[in-house]
């Protein structure tokens, strides 16, 4: 059982709990998503109907005779998870939805901030009651690491290669919680899997807030970053120290906290992933590095992280 | 029974049916010809009349969607479309048929781009007829109301669980005004009865839907969707006989037929068309001339049983298709020919495309489709290719 060290002391009084997120699924060791899913279900509890969009997490916890949901649980294509979990939330509600039963989408980044995009924002438009939650881990994994409007300037993925002149993707990652708080979606804040007990207030938060809520989570991926699996919640906590992941949360469109850091190196996130390796082999790519520094303190400066 | 028969739009007499059918969750996005459908329906929830939850969609993809989650969760859902919008939905209505959930949708059938165009044909459904789903073909409005009426039972049914597409041609059925025979409420809410699931997306028994499957069960959920739509077959002509014994209205079953039992030449048509050859039937017969028809009611499931049988002995089958196949020809053509496959009675069946892109099919044409099959039948052999129906050869020049 992988426990961190935040959520230890609320697991030793949960022993009893039956895991809604079963052990046995088929994500690789180390996945900082079935890390999330686990500490998300255990918040979320059991009355609750999870949708998932085609991507990693339908892949290791859906498997026909072998699932891992023991909520109810619905995948069905990799651009509609926001559409169905209206769907589910319309027929609850037809019915009156006596037992109060709570939609959450839990869903990777290409189905979030590409192919979904357009449902998602049907969703935040309608102001549905539901919880989205995006676990992000900057590329399309399922299919072997291609390059998603979530992966960051100079990542190296099978799309946005690296060879020669070519440093990895050439562009931002694109703002997806400034989208969702374009839309006005009332309650919208990131998490991190170095800190579950702050993630899981979160998900209490998204459930209670009447309306659609939105949480941004980065979850690395040994496989599609090139690290050793038992640093994956290191990472998770470099990406917050560096400034490059911001842990921050608003409530109908002001920013109500943000965590403060004491600012690392931007060097101590990207040198232990081979998908920035190039970055420091080349002097030519310095100018990458440059703006992966300044886009760590400009979210310090945005955000008044420290 | 007896309704109330007034000149209803056709678009209006499907949200009629589909109002006291009572559907717990509509969701529909706008596209014409269907349009009038998800406006009328639109007002009734909004006046009270309707108490469903009728949601806006961003896409028609998310309107499937968004009935797809509903019938998973247990309710009773409807949704519209045509043309574009169909073949955007087509991805999500395979998903459905397999994963077994029951939602009515009104087809309305409108061309395919390009170049884009809103005028009727069939193409836009045939491009879903691999998918699973139900497929039943009206001929007129009352027909259109009396389908939906049924509609909800069958693909309901816990034997058959299919999601089920009532087809009806854009325009002529769509927006034309015709007399409309309307039961009450209360006899069609009775009929049409509640949506029981099987199971359904419910904290107290958690089920996982969408699972990944690798080759040990895909082909098993293929098959299945063949023996549901064997049982959709018998639950059709069940829910069809019974809505003729408490409404009186029997517009067929899988098929129907007009004049078939002598006819030396038998054509074979879907939707509106019908209702020109029923009169075009009509005319030739006075004239003296062996002229039936059969209309290809549920071309999913496929009545190619019911259409050999009605065939007799006839020994020419005209079939006019509002769809294409590129390089093989009209698909209901080419089902009918499959269907005759090994039967000890060969007809000749000559294909005929009449109405692709919304050219025009009046009783001249059909007479016209007469006369070139009963030549096609003599000495100099029969003709096997396609027919094209007022095709424009100076286009091409
Ligand atoms: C319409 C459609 N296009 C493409 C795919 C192929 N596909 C399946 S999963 C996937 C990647 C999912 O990426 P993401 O949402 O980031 O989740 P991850 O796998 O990274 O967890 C892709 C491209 C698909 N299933 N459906
Ligand atoms: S590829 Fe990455 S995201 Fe997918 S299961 Fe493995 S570690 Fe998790
Ligand atoms: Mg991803």
């Amino acid at each position: 059982m992988i426990v961190d060290r935040e959520g230890e002391k609320e697991m030793t009084m949960q022993t009893e709990v039956k895991e809604l997120h079963a052990p046995g699924h088929r994500a690789c060791p180390g996945c900082g998503c079935a890390i999330a899913v686990k500490s998300i279900l255990r918040e979320t509890g059991p009355n609750t109907i999870v949708v998932s969009p085609t991507g990693c997490l339908e892949t290791f916890t859906s498997p026909i005779r072998g699932s891992s949901w023991e909520v109810p649980w619905i995948h069905s294509l990799f651009e509609n998870a926001p559409a169905i979990a209206t769907g589910v939330l319309a027929g609850l509600n037809a019915k009156g939805n006596p037992d109060g039963t709570k939609v959450v989408v839990i869903g990777g980044d290409g189905g979030t901030y590409d192919i979904g995009m357009g449902s998602l924002s049907g969703m935040f438009e309608r102001k549905d009651d539901i919880l989205y939650i995006c676990y992000d881990n900057e590329a399309y994994m399922n299919t072997g690491i291609q390059g998603s409007s979530a992966t960051p300037l100079g990542v190296g993925t099978t799309t946005t290669p690296v060879t020669g002149n070519s440093f990895g993707k050439t562009v931002e990652k694109k703002d997806l919680v400034a989208i969702a708080l374009a839309h006005g979606v009332p309650y919208v804040a990131t998490a991190s899997i170095a800190n579950l007990a702050d993630l899981k207030k979160k998900v209490r938060k998204g459930m209670d807030n009447p309306g659609p809520a939105f949480i941004l989570m980065l979850t690395p991926c040994n496989v599609g970053w090139g690290y050793e699996p038992e640093e994956t919640v290191e990472l998770a906590r470099k990406a917050v120290e560096t400034g490059l992941f911001p842990i921050v949360e608003f409530e109908d469109g002001d920013l109500v906290s943000a965590l403060k850091i004491r600012p690392v190196p931007v060097e101590e996130y990207l040198k232990p992933q081979k998908r920035y390796q190039h970055l420091f082999k080349n002097e030519k790519f310095t100018d990458v590095l440059e703006a992966i520094r300044k886009k760590a303190e400009d979210n310090i400066k945005k955000f008044d992280l420290v | 029974m007896k309704g109330k028969t007034a000149i209803l739009e056709g678009s209006r007499a499907v949200a009629e049916a589909v109002r006291a059918c009572r559907p717990d969750v509509i969701s529909v996005y706008p596209i014409t010809p269907q349009t009038h459908i998800l406006e009328d329906l639109a007002r009734f929830v909004s006046s009270g009349r309707l108490k469903s939850q009728f949601v806006r969609a961003d896409s028609e993809f998310s309107a499937a969607s968004i009935v797809y989650g509903a019938s998973a969760a247990g309710a009773r859902a409807y949704t519209a479309s045509a043309s574009q919008g169909l073949l955007l939905m087509n991805e999500v209505i395979y998903a459905m048929a397999s994963t077994r959930l029951p939602v009515v949708l009104t087809a309305v059938n409108r061309a395919i781009s390009a170049p884009i165009t809103i005028q009727p044909d069939h193409q836009d459904t045939m491009s879903l007829r691999d998918t699973g789903a139900l497929q039943i073909h009206v001929e007129s409005m009352q027909e259109a109301y009396d389908a939906h009426v049924q509609s909800f039972r069958i693909a309901e049914d816990p034997e058959v669980l299919l999601p089920l597409l009532i087809c009806m041609d854009g325009w002529v059925l769509s927006h034309s005004y015709e007399p409309v025979t309307v039961f009450p409420d209360e006899a069609i809410s009775e009929f049409a009865g509640t949506f029981h699931p099987v199971q359904k997306l419910d904290p107290a028994n958690p089920l996982t839907y969408g699972s990944y499957a690798d080759q040990d069960v895909l082909m098993e959920y293929r098959y299945a969707l063949m023996l549901a739509q064997e049982k959709a077959k018998e639950k059709i002509c069940s829910v069809t006989k019974e809505y003729k014994d408490i409404f009186g209205h029997f517009d067929g079953d899988l098929i129907d037929t007009h004049c078939t039992e002598d006819a030396e030449i038998i054509l074979v048509a879907m939707g509106s068309m019908v209702s020109t050859i029923r009169a075009a039937v009509d005319e030739l017969r006075a004239e003296g001339r062996k002229v039936g028809l059969i209309k290809v009611r549920t071309f999913r499931p496929f009545p190619g049983e019911e259409i050999i049988k009605a065939c007799g002995k006839a020994p020419l089958i005209a079939v006019l298709d509002k769809s294409l196949s590129v390089n093989t020809g009209g698909i209901l053509a080419t089902e009918v020919k499959a269907s005759f496959y090994g039967n000890p009675v060969q007809p000749v069946i000559l294909p005929f495309m009449a109405g692709l892109g919304g050219k025009e099919v009046n009783r001249r044409v059909i007479k016209e489709i007469v006369d070139i099959a009963s030549r096609s039948g003599d000495k100099q052999g029969p003709r096997k290719d396609t027919v094209w129906m007022g095709l424009d050869h100076g286009f091409f020049n």
